[in-house]
């Protein structure tokens, strides 16, 4: 059996959250915000399957994430929708430069 | 110190997920960083398999790789000037970064480590495919519905902002 216990596998949630948030925050290219995002719904999903499964295996665990992965392939949809919608209206992605709205 | 094989195999899983995630944050090329994601994807679903999930190993598969990871592909090359692509991914605030990173690391993994979380043994290994179905039929039943109209309404919403309008349409149609 596996000897490695619950905290390893926290420790890598943990360590792949703070990568997605550092991405999302240090990142200007828009695409490069959703792979900070896709991390932390990673980092989440390995979390839920870690506690479920030293606690008796539950199922509720995969349950959880196979909806977590769903709406991420739904966000992941939607979010490339309107990043092409702003590249062919303002020409660029660089969320720095989207102040469209800025009085 | 005697390492069994399946703590090897974490550890390394753990070492490449890791590795490719740190590069897909830091890359400078965004294509570069989308394809490095793939080792990040994959090494989620070896976990995954290590701690007996595999109905959703093999999901993450299927939707991450399969899937999300196209998505991305699809958003580099429509929007990124690819002839340009080795300073394609800017970044900026660095040191706030990197700040609010320690801090998240300073503050969640000793909670990760030395928190008392509940633990009740692993019990015996199963399939898990057959109790995922019949959970989302009976406990997740109103999840499980409610996340296929969230579908259905994603597929039209991405199809409606996507749509490529005319500038007559815009501008004089409404």
């Amino acid at each position: 059996m596996i000897q490695v216990g619950l905290e390893h596998f926290l420790v890598i949630g943990t360590l792949l959250f703070a990568l997605g948030v550092v991405c999302v925050i240090t990142r200007r290219n828009a695409v490069a915000i959703l792979i900070g995002i896709e991390l932390i719904l990673n980092a989440s999903g390995v979390n839920l399957i870690a506690f479920s499964h030293y606690n008796d295996r539950a199922v509720e665990g995969s349950v959880f994430v196979l909806f977590v992965i769903v709406l991420a392939a739904a966000e992941a949809a939607v979010a490339l929708a309107l990043i092409l919608a702003i590249k062919r209206r303002l020409r660029t992605i660089d969320v720095d430069r989207i102040s469209s709205l800025r009085g | 110190m005697n390492f069994s094989v399946p703590d090897l195999v974490f550890y390394a899983v753990a070492l490449v997920t890791l590795a490719t995630a740190v590069y897909a944050v830091t890359s400078r090329n965004i294509v570069r960083a989308v394809f490095s994601l793939l080792g990040t994807f994959f090494g989620m679903a070896l976990l995954y398999g290590l701690l007996a999930a595999d109905f959703v190993a093999v999901i993450q598969v299927l939707v991450y790789v399969g899937g999300i990871l196209v998505l991305l592909l699809f958003a580099v090359m429509l929007t990124g000037n690819i002839e340009t692509a080795q300073h394609s991914n800017r970044s900026a605030g660095l040191w706030l970064g990197a700040l609010t990173g320690l801090s998240l690391l300073a503050l969640l993994l000793p909670l990760a480590i030395k928190a008392p979380w509940q633990q009740s043994g692993v019990g015996e290994y199963a399939q898990t495919t057959a109790s995922i179905g019949t959970a989302l039929l009976s406990n997740a039943l109103l999840p499980f519905e409610v996340i296929s109209i969230v579908l259905l309404g994603i597929v039209i919403g991405a199809v409606v902002i996507a749509r490529h309008r005319r500038v007559e349409d815009t501008e004089a149609g409404k």
